[in-house]
């Protein structure tokens, strides 16, 4: 008896709770849209809100500092407006501290605290692509657009890219897909390094992979396309990260004298190692990775031997960005200091978020509920969009048009931009 | 068949043999007096590695030495005294009130000393490995007629440390009071303690030597590998451990020819099949041995037999 006065209670507080964060949170002047019939025209729509899931403490908070700086830059740029309407910004955080990084906990509990909001049109992230993989479900059942900075797998884009089911099992009970991202991802990264072999003038190729997910995938894609850039492939292997060494490997790789070695996996799976005894058997050979190696993590680990060093990003580092982006590059630097490789892409991922508010608007929704049913249409349908970036589509995967990348070479201990590998 | 690259590869193996030899004794050296796996002593290890290194990049610019092979050398008594009261305390700590415990607790005390050094390397070292500065040359000392490198100067200095300290360690068990001490309470601790052996200064004192060897272990790894990192525990605490089981668990000479073989086991296994499997290489000779001698290739629980 107690207890089932205590469910009644409890449930009671619920729905009083729920309806305070649905009739509280527009409180930000003009009429607030009230009974699902937003005031059309005039200005003043009401208020709405934009939620962004980065890990904001831990080893990554760098990293998002800035690119919650370049969204709140992007809103400023419109006075909070779009569309008509007020927006609000909410800086979720999917991290602990006790983590210091994202946990699985913290993002499902961004991810439902967002979709149940009948008020957010928009969630800005994830940086790890491991959240993604957690939120996209949740906020595709409740039909809110996902747009991330920083997700590089895959298998959250790709059919046939990532592991089986992926990435299906992403989009449950055939809720229409809300998940896009503005940076290139990781598969797209071995046929760079490809491209760049071939400019760089290598003919022949020894290609090794760290047996993971990210690497093999890299790494296969590079030895699949390595021919179509006329190298020769003249040797493969997989490695573990748990060995001891690699001074046998690297006899191996020495017997078929490449000019090139090209490793496809991070720095965490002894990259340095793989490195160093490679260097100590053939010291003029040259070595390319993927940007899981493009880590100040890889220089104290691999030393002297990570010198000359090739690697490859997904995207442009800030520097090379024109027009507008150039403009943001020195408004962000003016205001908040320097950028990080991803802060850009923050920045543009806001941008197309609210342009795609705007043309929902335009559209005149009847309620919230429309309104964030619209906003995924249009941001599906962005196309030729001139931005920070460049000019570039959405194509039906939701993944960028862009396929630029960067190149770098290790200088004097530092990753030293090179070249843009189209 | 390349027989000039087939002798590199040898000599690679037997190189990477010595210093799995050194980590196994260890292991072999704790297992033959208390019949204990003892889990720590790759993470002894390891934190050897860690101190060669903050002793190359700290301590010895601190007191305005340069670091070199020299001034290195120099730190091996140091590295060996701190891992061996470590590795003494851990027995003091974690297994001295459990010897008398049902055999899993002080294992699982074991795994939990792992996980506590681990740690500790995480926190002092990072979570990525760190570049040791190579004081170490590299340079060709044995050169083979087709052009290729049989045996450098840093292998000349792995065998230069790990070969003294072998023939010191069999000395010191064979022939002293004290090792006469250790292989008493190895065959049987109750009797040994009746003839008026120190049974618990004994076994301080055999982890005093697996730990100091474990140090010295460390810091050739971090001079010829050039990295140390909290990690290294557990792929050469395998490697080492697997050795001493392969030699027959508790034989110190078994121990040492079981990290030979399995040196030249993964060295052959990299060049001729592919790194990855090495582990499946490795396990299954491991099982084979076990089928065929159980008690490994010298036979077990031998510390006398030294």
């Amino acid at each position: 008896m107690k207890l089932r006065n205590l469910g009644a209670l409890s449930a009671a507080v619920l729905i009083v709770a729920s309806a305070c964060t649905q009739s509280g949170a527009p409180a930000t002047g003009g009429a607030p849209a009230t009974g699902g019939q937003p005031s059309a025209g005039g200005g003043e729509k009401g208020t709405i809100t934009v939620w962004s899931s980065l890990p904001r403490q831990g080893s990554s908070k760098g990293q998002t500092d800035t690119i919650v700086n370049a969204i709140k830059l992007a809103l400023e740029e419109r006075n909070n407006q779009a569309g008509g309407y007020t927006i609000e910004y909410v800086d979720g955080d999917d991290s602990t501290a006790e983590a210091g990084q994202w946990t699985e906990a913290k993002e499902i509990e961004n991810a439902t605290n967002a979709s149940s909001d009948p008020d957010v049109v928009g969630y800005l992230g994830t940086f790890n692509s491991g959240a993604a993989a957690v939120s996209i479900p949740i906020n595709c059942r409740a039909g809110l657009v996902m747009i991330s900075p920083a997700n590089t797998y895959p298998g959250l884009t790709k059919p046939g890219k990532g592991e089986e089911g992926e990435p299906d099992n992403f989009y449950p009970d055939g809720c229409k897909h809300n998940y896009f991202r503005v940076i290139p991802a990781d598969d797209l990264q071995g046929l760079a390094g490809a491209k760049w072999a071939k400019q760089l003038g290598f003919k022949k190729v020894y290609v090794i992979d760290d047996s993971q997910l990210y690497g093999k995938g890299i790494a296969d894609v590079f030895r699949a396309e390595a021919p179509g850039q006329e190298l020769e492939v003249v040797g493969n292997d997989s490695i573990l990260g748990t060995e001891t060494d690699y001074i046998s490997l690297a006899q191996k790789v020495q017997q078929a004298a490449p000019d090139l070695v090209y490793f496809g996996g991070i720095t965490q799976q002894n990259a340095g190692q793989l490195w160093r005894d490679i260097k100590d058997a053939m010291p003029d050979v040259a070595m390319m990775g993927p940007d899981g190696i493009a880590e100040q993590a890889f220089l104290d680990a691999a030393a002297e031997a990570a010198e000359g060093t090739y690697t490859t990003f997904g995207g442009l580092p800030a520097e090379e960005l024109e027009g507008e982006g150039a403009e943001f590059v020195s408004t962000f630097k003016e205001r908040f200091g320097d950028l990080e490789p991803y802060t850009a892409y923050g920045y543009e991922a806001a941008n197309v978020l609210l342009d795609a508010i705007e043309r929902a608007s335009a559209r005149n929704p009847t309620d919230n509920a429309q309104l964030r049913a619209f906003v995924l249409e249009e941001v599906a349908n962005t196309k030729d969009y001139q931005g920070a970036l460049g000019t570039w589509s959405f194509d039906q995967n939701g993944d960028t048009t862009l396929t630029q990348m960067s190149g770098s070479q290790v200088v004097d201990g530092e990753f030293v931009f090179q070249d843009i590998i189209e | 068949m390349d027989l000039e690259q087939f002798a590199v590869i040898l000599s690679i193996g037997l190189f990477n043999g010595l210093i799995v030899a050194l980590v196994a004794i260890g292991y072999t050296l704790v297992y033959g007096i208390i019949e204990l796996i003892n889990f720590a002593h790759g993470d002894v290890f390891m934190l050897g590695t860690l101190l060669t290194y903050f002793g190359l990049v700290a301590i010895l610019p601190g007191f305005g030495v340069e670091a070199s092979l020299i001034s290195a050398l120099a730190l091996i008594p140091f590295i060996m005294v701190i891992t061996a009261v470590i590795n003494a305390s851990i027995e003091r700590v974690a297994y001295r009130p459990l010897r008398n415990a049902p055999r899993l607790a002080p294992l699982i005390s074991a795994i939990g000393m792992s996980f506590i050094l681990q740690n500790v390397g995480i926190i002092l070292l990072g979570p990525s490995p760190k570049a040791v500065p190579s004081v170490l040359p590299n340079d060709p000392l044995i050169v083979m007629p087709g052009g290729r490198t049989l045996i450098s100067l840093n292998e000349v200095v792995v065998g230069a440390v790990t070969i003294p300290l072998l023939l010191a360690l069999a000395y010191f068990v064979t022939s002293t009071r004290q090792g006469k001490a250790m292989r008493a309470t190895a065959q049987d601790r109750e009797a040994a303690g009746l003839m008026g052996i120190n049974v618990n200064r004994t076994i301080s004192q055999t982890f005093l030597i697996g730990g100091a060897l474990a140090g010295a272990a460390g810091f050739v790894v971090a001079l010829f590998l050039g990295q140390a990192w909290w990690f290294f525990g557990f792929p050469f605490g395998l490697l080492a451990f697997t050795s001493a089981v392969l030699g027959g668990i508790g034989n110190i000479t078994g121990a040492a020819l079981g990290g030979i073989v399995l040196g030249l086991v993964k060295s052959i296994s990299d060049f001729y099949i592919e790194a990855r499997w090495t582990n499946v290489i490795v396990f299954s000779i491991l099982i084979i041995v076990l089928v065929f001698r159980p008690t490994g290739l010298l036979g077990a629980k031998q510390a006398e037999g030294a």
